[in-house]
């Protein structure tokens, strides 16, 4: 099981995230953004947190045009699992592996703090070993974390299972309180808090451990 | 040559901070402001012979979010 974690000017959670990546029992390499292939074998992409080049343009936007997510964007076409969290989010909005977009929080201001989530009935790994019987609490760290998209795909989304994640208190305005979404084969999720924050007992919880442990799942041995 | 990129959300995306300047203004005793709506401008430099159509693709492709942005290409 190996995981790639691609590393942009700017990013700031990809050792964290490497971290819970490496919890769940898979191997990682870093890939810098220009690079213009993915390591032999990567089963998991993983687009970190951050600000990847400064946020200039729009929060992934130049991230989005970097040599490595078009490899990313090859992987996914393949049925590749991608995660992206935060700007990782951002930058999976960018390059449109999902679809709608991430803008300003409707209060201005930058959040960070816990936040409780509420897990979507889906059939993807990602939610698959969370206990949907109470919310997971995950740290929100966000400026543009207000999801948006038009109603046609709101109702395509909720349609086809693709909301994976949810606020239980709305903190950025998002619309229909989405705080994660898959992709259409359900293996591209892109979510705004970040679970690597919260998969450690040392960090004070482990609320976010079961999305690395439910994506380890996919490629257990049957 | 040069091209001016306006690009501005699209009518019905939330822009807090436009709302923001608005507030400001009506707090400092601007009357009759009834809406704000914050863009940006984009200045290009470039190369005689460019064509419209290709500053048309650098919009699509990079300088405007065409999912929740609208653009506007101004050859001055």
């Amino acid at each position: 099981m190996k995981a790639a974690i691609c590393v942009f000017p700017g990013s700031n959670c990809d050792r964290d995230l490497a971290v819970a990546f490496r919890a769940a029992g898979f191997s990682v390499e870093m890939v810098w953004h220009k690079e213009t292939t993915l390591p032999e074998g990567v089963d998991v992409v993983g687009l970190p947190g951050g600000f990847s080049y400064g946020d200039y343009l729009r929060a992934g936007a130049i991230a989005a045009r970097s040599p490595v997510c078009r490899a990313v964007a090859d992987h996914a076409v393949r049925g590749g699992y991608v995660l992206g969290i935060c700007n990782g989010f951002q930058i999976l909005t960018e390059t449109a592996m999902l679809p709608g977009a991430l803008v300003r929080n409707a209060g201005i201001k930058y959040i960070c703090r816990p936040v409780p989530l509420l897990v979507g009935e889906t059939e993807s790994p990602f939610t698959r070993a969370f206990d949907t019987a109470r919310p997971a609490t995950i740290p929100i760290a966000h400026h543009d974390g207000n999801y948006t998209a038009d109603d046609e795909v709101l109702g395509m989304l909720r349609g086809e299972g693709r909301i994976a994640f949810t606020y239980a208190e709305n903190p950025n305005g998002a619309r229909h309180d989405i705080a994660g979404i898959l992709s259409a084969n359900g293996r591209v999720l892109g979510i705004m808090p970040h679970p690597e924050r919260a998969a450690d007992p040392a960090l004070g919880s482990t609320d976010g451990l079961p999305l690395f442990q439910g994506l380890a799942g996919a490629f257990a041995p049957a | 040559m040069k091209a001016r990129v306006h690009v501005m959300l699209k009518e019905g995306v939330l822009d807090p901070q436009g709302e923001a300047i608005r507030h400001a203004l009506g707090a400092m005793g601007f009357e009759g402001v009834e809406g704000v709506r914050q863009g940006k401008v984009i200045e290009l430099d470039l190369a005689p012979g460019t064509t419209a159509a290709r500053v048309g693709e650098m919009c699509e492709m990079l300088l405007a979010n065409t999912v929740i942005e609208s653009y506007r290409i101004e050859f001055v």
